[in-house]
């Protein structure tokens, strides 16, 4: 089971609003390559992972993906809640307030719903861990991004943050793909006689 | 808040980070000695802290932690994400 921490794995401490800019963040909170997306496709995958090792990671980074979903629901909230009608219109943020308000919705930057279909659990260790390495390069591509449409101290420590989770994630999931590969090209021999040799016990009667 | 809460809440969250990295490291490298005692160490301090911290600024655990007598603590504001809640990391990341 899950215990909360109350507290965020990083502090988020915005000063000043951007409508805008918590547009684009919410991607990594609903969006394709953002944490819900990451959280619950190792969530899924963990029931039939191969070796103790890949099983562990797949847990244990499900688990820190719930604690980055906390912090950008907080980077998004601290973005927008104290936004005007005037700020929110002019950062195109209003598509978004009509439906939400400045509550966090699971969503995309253009406002898609969030979608299992994002994600995949396919059973085979071997297709799901090269999954789960092209997702941490693709959050970590997001990032990049998003370091590139913003200039404010207080927003890029923690997307900073994010990111070098991003590259270690990869790391460990590599690392778990060699395990699992040097797993599966073991040879299992088992114990059984040579094809023949019933045959010499037969002719032997 | 009469602790300087923000101290504490930096130190705990720094050892925390450190424990969840050296953890995730020793799930590939499980015979690696020399991180185990640091995972060890670093666990060691948390724990200390962490009931320091429960006793002087407020409950961190759902279904973990003790409450006050008259009145349910974990109920208290601020919440993690609330902007009052954190301390500023801003300008000092490393990364």
């Amino acid at each position: 089971m899950w215990v909360y921490e109350k507290k965020l794995e990083f502090p988020v401490k915005i000063k000043n609003t951007d409508p805008a800019l918590a547009k684009t963040i919410l991607s990594q909170f609903g969006g394709p390559d953002g944490e819900l997306a990451a959280s619950l496709r190792y969530l899924s995958q963990k029931f039939t992972m191969v070796t103790p090792q890949a099983a562990a990671v797949l847990n244990d980074i499900a688990t820190e993906e719930l604690a980055h979903l906390e912090m950008i629901g907080s980077i998004v909230m601290q973005l927008s809640q104290d936004a005007d009608v005037d700020a929110i219109k002019k950062a195109g943020f209003d598509s978004y307030y009509v439906d939400h308000g400045t509550a966090i919705y699971p969503a995309s930057a253009a406002g898609v719903p969030f979608s299992a279909a994002y994600l995949q659990s396919k059973g085979d260790p071997i297709t799901d861990l090269y999954e789960d390495m092209a997702a941490e390069q693709k959050a970590r591509s997001t990032y990049d991004y998003i370091l590139s449409l913003t200039d404010d101290p207080d927003v890029i420590a923690p997307i900073k943050f994010l990111r070098a989770r991003e590259i270690v994630h990869f790391q460990r999931f590599g690392e778990c793909l060699d395990f699992v590969t040097d797993y599966l090209s073991e040879n299992k021999v088992f114990a059984m006689p040579k094809t023949d040799c019933m045959n010499n016990f037969k002719k032997s009667l | 808040m009469n602790v300087n809460a923000d101290k504490v809440l930096s130190r705990l969250t720094a050892l925390d980070f450190m424990a969840v990295d050296l953890a995730l490291y020793l799930d590939t490298h499980p015979n690696d000695r020399e991180t185990i005692e640091k995972y060890n160490a670093v666990i060691d301090e948390a724990d200390k802290l962490r009931a320091f911290y429960e006793d002087n600024i407020g409950p961190l655990y759902s279904f973990r932690s003790g409450s006050d007598e008259n009145h349910f603590s974990w109920i208290d504001k601020p919440c993690p994400p609330d902007w009052c809640f954190n301390y500023s990391f801003s300008g000092k990341e490393c990364c």
